[in-house]
């Protein structure tokens, strides 16, 4: 994946200011910053949810987000579920989408996140960290090439997110791109292969270790 | 493959089990309906030869205002969770959302045809001159009109801060046409007076237009940031 020159403008507000980066694939990238960095909104760029005032974005080889958005994979902070569905209703309309029609694979994507396929419970009845655990369920979906999660880990206990931790480490050993976006840096020191520090909108600094930059 | 058909089916099924459970939009329509057809058949004689000039207009305006509540609801569901995000990163059509949230709110408004018609019968003292059959393409078309516009122009106010007000704002006047088909062929039926030809022809091309011109424009608000 590679950025260029990206400018994201809300109104008179530049969230994103000439942010140029390239990152190697099959790495875990930990994404770093105060509130109001640009982090999610690079994110959110790169997922094709905000179209960059000037700039581009290459993913898999492509600068057109759309023709590649099935080896995609997303997770934002809010849980992008109905809370109405069971999560196993949820992921089978998701699948959908991706034209998988097979509840094999949805349920497997929700024993990886440790979860029950079989819970009768509407999605809106869980705890908070069943609910990220089932939305990055949602982002496994299609078995994505690349994995863009924002927050996974808020409002997570701290036994959750290692938990979620531990299937990111495993994941990018299996060879899948992630990015983490997160304020809770200290739980991907060891999982991580590279910090990237986002301030006002500018990518600051990488660095492989998070204790050279605290 | 085309997935296309398969995913509006999915969405379809998805929006029909939310709304069992919820019945968010359903009890919504049948209140206000049920509320029309109360206060003004205390308004007017209902057995007098004038209402079956009238209950043609106050039917439709009935079906439409109650038709914008389910029409509200329809991408608010969407919106919480920020559910819309999931679609638009998948590789699914905009069309095939926009198509299968089209038929949603048709099977729900035509639903709500099927419980008030009897009871604007009743209240109304309603007796068809024409032939009632001609009712069927009439309502079909008529809904479909609505609900297709109504599904569109609520996805484009989706965004702004005062959502309920402008869907009204936007698609009563461009209902009018379609509105106005549908009063007049109503009255038609019931009166037995004139043909309805015309005005389903008439409904019959709106849909089209419409049809076509939201499913081609739906991508761009779909993406819309």
């Amino acid at each position: 994946m590679a950025v260029s020159n990206l400018v994201k403008q809300f109104g008179r507000f530049a969230a994103l200011r000439g942010v140029s980066a390239e990152f190697a694939p099959g790495r875990l990238y930990a994404i770093l910053g105060d509130n109001g960095a640009g982090k999610t909104t690079l994110l959110r760029t790169v997922a094709g949810l905000a179209r960059p005032t000037r700039g581009t974005v290459t993913l898999l080889g492509s600068n057109e987000i759309r023709a590649v958005c099935h080896r995609i994979g997303y997770m934002a902070h809010p849980s992008l579920l109905y809370d109405e569905m069971t999560g196993m209703e949820n992921l089978r309309y998701f699948a959908s989408l991706y034209g998988v029609a097979d509840d094999r694979r949805c349920a497997d994507a929700i024993r990886a996140v440790k979860l029950d396929p079989g819970l009768e419970r509407p999605v809106g009845q869980y705890s908070q960290g069943m609910r990220q655990r089932m939305s990055l369920a949602r982002a496994l979906l299609n078995d994505p090439e690349i994995l863009l999660l924002d927050e996974p880990f808020s409002n997570v206990d701290i036994h959750s997110a290692q938990e979620m931790v531990g299937l990111l480490a495993a994941m990018r050993k299996s060879g899948k791109t992630i990015f983490v976006v997160t304020h809770q840096a200290t739980l991907l020191e060891n999982v991580a292969d590279e910090f990237v520090w986002m301030d006002a909108g500018q990518i600051v600094k990488r660095t492989q270790q998070l204790a050279v930059s605290t | 493959m085309n997935k296309a058909p398969n995913i509006t089916a999915a969405t379809l099924v998805k929006d029909i089990r939310l709304e069992w459970r919820s019945k968010d939009a359903i009890n919504a329509m049948l209140f206000f309906s049920l509320l029309v057809v109360v206060i003004f058949s205390f308004a007017f004689d209902p057995r007098a030869e004038e209402s079956r000039q009238i209950v043609g207009g106050l039917v439709w305006v009935a079906f439409l205002f109650a038709a914008v509540v389910a029409l509200n609801q329809t991408w608010a569901r969407e919106l919480r969770n920020q559910v819309l995000d999931a679609y638009r990163v998948s590789p699914a059509p905009a069309n095939s959302i926009f198509l299968a949230k089209a038929l949603g709110n048709f099977l729900f408004v035509v639903i709500l045809e099927g419980l008030m018609t009897p009871l604007f019968v009743v209240f109304y003292n309603l007796r068809a001159l024409g032939p009632v059959w001609q009712m069927v393409p009439v309502a079909a078309l008529g809904t479909w009109a609505l609900v297709v516009n109504g599904t569109f122009f609520s996805a484009m106010s989706l965004r702004t801060r005062s959502r309920e007000i402008m869907l009204p704002l936007l698609l009563f006047p461009i209902s009018i046409p379609a509105l106005l088909a549908m009063v007049r062929a109503t009255s038609a039926v019931l009166t037995g007076e004139e043909s309805t030809s015309f005005w389903i022809a008439l409904l019959v091309a709106y849909d089209v237009v419409f049809t076509i011109v939201s499913l081609f424009l739906f991508e761009t608000v779909l993406q819309a940031e």
